[in-house]
């Protein structure tokens, strides 16, 4: 089991997170202006990193806030967990 | 052929033994006023508001509780807290609470039905609770004036060390399921209902 530091609860057990998939998806300003690949693209495409990836994750058991992991898919180690809005420690996602 | 003769009490299936020196002994504190309180961490005077109607100061750190007679405030978020109170009090104290809240970016919602506090003690309780529960329970990790809202099995609760056992807040759906899940996690080392 991961053992995933909350950024309010600190660290806890991965039973207590729910993963939310790929971080900073951001919706676009003006939808109707886009194509349907654009907005398909939006809506259901995503990366499929191997290395380290930026995913959103929600305590669902503990605070019940949101907020942002870098973990490593191959080796599962979590490099960095940080509150929405802010960046991770060490520069860009 | 053993020439012993083997006795054995018609009772024997209840465990009439463990129950009389009970390692876990539960009992409950029905019907409290469980009021939710949002409000803005940053704005001194949402704390001021609590603290000028319950006399409490608002938990601030994650993770811990504040309390005075009957009254236990905890932290469940960093906008969000929980008052339980004596039974009989969530009408008055919305009321209070709304009035001195007034005009902030807060809320109050009773949600007094919707939980029930029920308390683990004997020598025991943190044996199994530890069952279901990933939380660190050693009160080197886990001690009075803290909470932690987890998971035991798949019900989610609302932890707070005692100082000779747990409280648990468990919400009303989830009830059922927490106490037969005790109540079979518990038979290993006797298991008691109290008043």
């Amino acid at each position: 089991m991961l053992l995933i530091t909350c950024p309010w609860c600190g660290p806890r057990a991965e039973s207590e997170f729910s993963c939310g998939g790929e971080a900073h998806i951001v919706r676009p300003k003006d939808p109707d202006a886009l194509s349907d690949a654009e907005w398909a693209d939006y809506v259901f495409y995503r990366t499929n990193t191997k290395g380290d990836h930026a995913e959103q994750w929600v305590h669902t058991y503990g605070c019940r806030r949101w907020f942002n992991v870098i973990r490593n898919t191959v080796t599962y180690e979590i490099k960095a967990v940080y509150k929405p809005g802010e960046t991770p420690a060490g520069g860009e996602a | 052929m053993s020439e012993a003769v083997r006795l054995q009490s018609p009772l024997v299936g209840f465990q009439l033994d463990a129950r009389a020196d009970a390692g876990v002994i539960l009992r409950e504190r029905a019907f409290c006023s469980h009021l939710n309180l949002r409000g803005e961490q940053s704005d001194p005077a949402f704390a001021a508001a609590i603290k000028q109607v319950l006399g409490l100061e608002v938990p601030f750190t994650p993770n811990t509780t504040t309390s005075a007679g009957d009254q236990t405030l905890y932290w469940l978020g960093p906008d969000e807290w929980l008052l339980v109170a004596a039974p009989e009090q969530a009408a008055t104290l919305e009321a209070a609470l709304r009035k001195a809240l007034a005009g902030q970016f807060a809320s109050v919602v009773d949600i007094s039905g919707g939980q029930t506090v029920v308390e683990l003690r004997g020598g025991n309780a943190r044996d199994v609770l530890a069952k279901g529960c990933p939380l660190d329970l050693h009160p080197r990790a886990f001690g009075v004036g803290q909470c932690a809202q987890s998971h035991l099995a798949k019900c989610p609760l609302l932890l707070r060390p005692l100082a000779d056992g747990f409280e648990v807040v468990v919400r009303r759906s989830f009830s059922d399921y927490f106490f037969s899940w005790i109540e079979d996690a518990a038979q290993e080392y006797g298991f008691s209902v109290v008043s």
